[in-house]
């Protein structure tokens, strides 16, 4: 297998080297020049300060969106009244172009942080309340009859039964909720106003710095890939 | 003998030896069964047989010619049934025509008719999902019949039926098999098939798979059906078959 | 239906809101309709609606071409499966957005840069639940083909293709959805284009209820393309019940 992702990773960053000296267009470098600008940004300390930025709405988002989230759709998932209300917005939200409302959202709260964070909220939310909604809802109903019958009151059978049954859905729904929270801090700081990571994006296609672009897109995909790849493994240790 | 097996042997990939240096031969128009505990690789021959799975040494002829992967003189019913699930009755018996290339209104003929041999007639526009499970392995058996194979190769093929329709099935299996004429290679882990049913039955040693022993039930065929079940020779097989399978158990 | 009833609800809330002008970024429901009654026929509109559909069906449509055979490709062929599948399954859950200056850079601004960001907001899924419905297609089905001595080619085109139907209209479900997100994000970073530019001169010279019908249309254009595919799904669901 180490084998296989070995070659994998050949043929990705050669086949960018090739199309970089072909060339495809100026605007495309090849893998040597982008992994070369990555060690210089990652050397004057650029990098390292463009994430700082970034990060910071991210991670306020994520965990407001955990909290809040989380809380929300075991709510939809206990009561019927709730779900009935808000179960139709959160199937349409899941679906919906949400980066339409970045521009109103950037007109009532500046280019500041809270936009940011709101961002990241509206990309991640959905998923996150749709996924524990979806935990608590998939109970299996004989579980629920076995707790019945031993005379388990509705309280035992949420905290021993449901949540603890829901626990492995809801934790995917905060995994995917920070893929779209990348989705979301990538959108804001390119389109809100270019900070951080996207600042250094923006910053560096302007004065036609490729390589140094190329290389601080690859560092946000790779970032997000290698947090979602061990929030993966966490998931599969934790509730395989 | 139509089918000869020289020699076979199999090991799987997991390093799992599955047979063994397998001789058997099958004679032509009888109704010969492979029998034996879970694991002594039966399946495996049977697909070996059908051409479905590569073995590692010996030979397969059929007809006193070596094969090596299906073809048209043997058609196989799965334990599982394999119907498409997209497909109504008549497209799914049918399919084995369809993929040879026979024109729709031909195939659809073929399949009818033999739809209503095997007690169907009226459900052919139904899907999988709305047939008994006893129905879905008469659509299986239907769709091996339609291509007119003189081998009919069945793997366990009452194993997923319930019991009260496996009996009615098994007795409609041997009118319409003496009927066409069909030599047939049948995998069961049923003593009370097996005796049942077979002209021969193979017993099977568990892991690595070998013929432990030969038996030809000596049950008089023109009974009727619940006469066999009260036949002498019938009882003595299935005794004697459990006094040397239940050395594997 | 009782969703439908709900929605009335909040719609009913919302006008409440904006009847009480309370904020100027909430006009009521009412007039936002309005709004969208009267853009609707203008001809700025039906052009933006026609740049952004093209870009979409253009990018769906590269996205199906390569996507299902790739998917298909990953799945039978082991090589291909082992050296892709890492990346694919990065690219469908990273950040894509983040190469949309790569493409303003190297293709320029302009049309093609959105057909190929929906193309690489919807392909990765696309091939990902195809390589899924391939390699869990049901074997035994696979067998039963070749005993009747099924040529590659009816394998692929009368089982294996069929049997995979179902993850592979996942797949283009859950393409389409995002593909309305890509035609959104690059019409709004490549910034002179389609329903993106409507955004942004809506919201930039405060027309709220204009901006609100626009969100209005695209939000119910996102849910008619994936309830239209979800409906096909359920009846493939139908055949393949069995399983």
């Amino acid at each position: 297998m180490r084998g296989w992702q070995l070659a994998s990773f050949a043929l990705f960053f050669g086949l960018w080297e090739l199309a970089g000296r072909w060339p495809v267009s100026a605007a495309f470098p090849p893998f040597s020049a982008a992994f070369l600008a990555l060690v210089e940004m990652l050397r004057d300390g650029s990098l390292l300060k463009a994430y700082l930025i970034t990060l910071q709405p991210l991670a306020l988002g994520i965990v407001l969106c955990a909290v809040a989230g989380i809380g929300f759709g075991i709510g939809m998932g206990l009561s019927r009244s709730v779900e009935w209300l808000s179960l139709p917005i959160f199937i349409i939200l899941q679906a919906a172009p949400m980066a339409a409302i970045i521009p109103l959202i950037t007109y009532i709260y500046g280019i500041g942080l809270t936009s940011k964070v709101l961002a990241v909220i509206m990309l991640a939310a959905p998923v996150i309340v749709m996924n524990s909604y979806k935990g608590i809802r998939n109970t299996p109903p004989s579980l629920l009859q076995m707790c019945r019958s031993f005379q388990g009151t509705r309280r035992q059978e949420v905290m021993k039964i449901v949540l603890p049954h829901a626990a492995g859905l809801i934790f995917t729904g905060l995994r995917l909720g920070l893929a779209m929270g990348f989705i979301g801090i990538v959108i804001a700081e390119l389109l809100i106003t270019p900070t951080g990571i996207g600042d250094l994006i923006t910053y560096n296609s302007s004065v036609a710095d490729y390589p140094k672009m190329f290389a601080a897109i690859a560092s946000i995909v790779a970032l997000a890939a290698i947090a979602l790849y061990l929030l993966e493994r966490l998931e599969r240790r934790w509730f395989p | 003998m139509i089918v000869e097996v020289k020699g076979v042997r199999k090991t799987y990939d997991s390093g799992v030896e599955a047979l063994r240096d397998v001789d058997l031969s099958f004679p032509k128009g009888q109704l010969s069964t492979l029998l034996g505990p879970s694991g002594c690789g039966k399946t495996t021959l049977l697909k070996i047989i059908a051409g479905l799975i590569p073995k590692n040494g010996g030979e397969v002829l059929v007809n006193g010619k070596a094969v090596h992967g299906p073809g048209p003189e043997r058609a196989f019913v799965f334990q599982d049934f394999a119907l498409l699930p997209w497909a109504d009755v008549l497209r799914n018996v049918g399919f084995g025509l369809e993929l040879r290339g026979v024109e729709r209104k031909e195939r659809d003929e073929v399949a009818r008719k033999y739809i209503a041999e095997v007690g169907l007639k009226g459900f052919e526009h139904r899907y999988p999902a709305q047939l008994s499970g006893g129905m879905r392995q008469r659509v299986g058996l239907a769709r091996a019949l339609t291509v007119d194979a003189d081998i009919i190769l069945m793997d366990e093929p009452f194993s997923s039926v319930d019991e009260q329709t496996r009996r009615k099935f098994q007795e409609d299996l041997l009118d319409l098999l003496r009927h066409h004429q069909k030599t047939v290679i049948f995998v069961t882990h049923s003593i009370e098939e097996a005796a049942y049913l077979s002209d021969q039955i193979a017993l099977l040693s568990p892991r690595p798979g070998r013929v432990s022993k030969i038996v030809r039930p000596a049950v008089d065929r023109s009974k009727s059906p619940d006469e066999i079940r009260r036949d002498r020779g019938y009882l003595d097989t299935v005794d004697e078959i459990w006094g040397i399978l239940r050395q594997y158990v | 239906m009782r969703m439908l009833l709900s929605l009335v609800v909040w719609f009913a809330l919302w006008e409440i809101v904006g009847q009480m002008k309370f904020s100027s970024i909430v006009p009521p429901f009412s007039a936002v309709i309005e709004a969208g009654i009267e853009i609707l026929p203008t001809e700025k509109f039906a052009k933006a609606a026609i740049i952004s559909l093209r870009s979409f069906g253009l990018g769906m449509a590269l996205a199906l071409a390569i996507g299902i055979p790739l998917g298909v490709a990953m799945a039978r062929v082991k090589g291909v499966g082992r050296l892709l599948g890492m990346w694919v399954n990065i690219f469908v859950s990273a950040p894509i957005s983040a190469l949309v200056p790569i493409l303003m850079a190297v293709i320029g601004i302009g049309e093609t840069t959105v057909v190929v960001t929906v193309f690489l907001f919807a392909v990765f899924v696309i091939t990902l639940d195809t390589q899924v419905g391939i390699t869990h297609a049901d074997r035994s089905l696979v067998e039963m083909a070749r005993s009747f001595g099924a040529t590659r080619r009816q394998l692929y085109s009368k089982v294996l293709l069929l049997s995979a139907l179902p993850e592979i209209l996942a797949g283009v479900r859950l393409g389409a959805i995002r593909g309305v997100k890509g035609v959104v994000i690059g019409q709004l970073l490549v910034a002179i284009i389609g329903v993106g530019e409507l955004f942004e001169t809506y919201s930039n010279n405060f027309l709220m209820e204009e901006f609100w019908a626009l969100v209005l249309i695209v939000f119910l254009f996102a849910f008619a393309v994936s309830e239209a595919i979800a409906y096909l799904e359920r009846r493939v669901e139908y055949y393949a019940a069995a399983r």
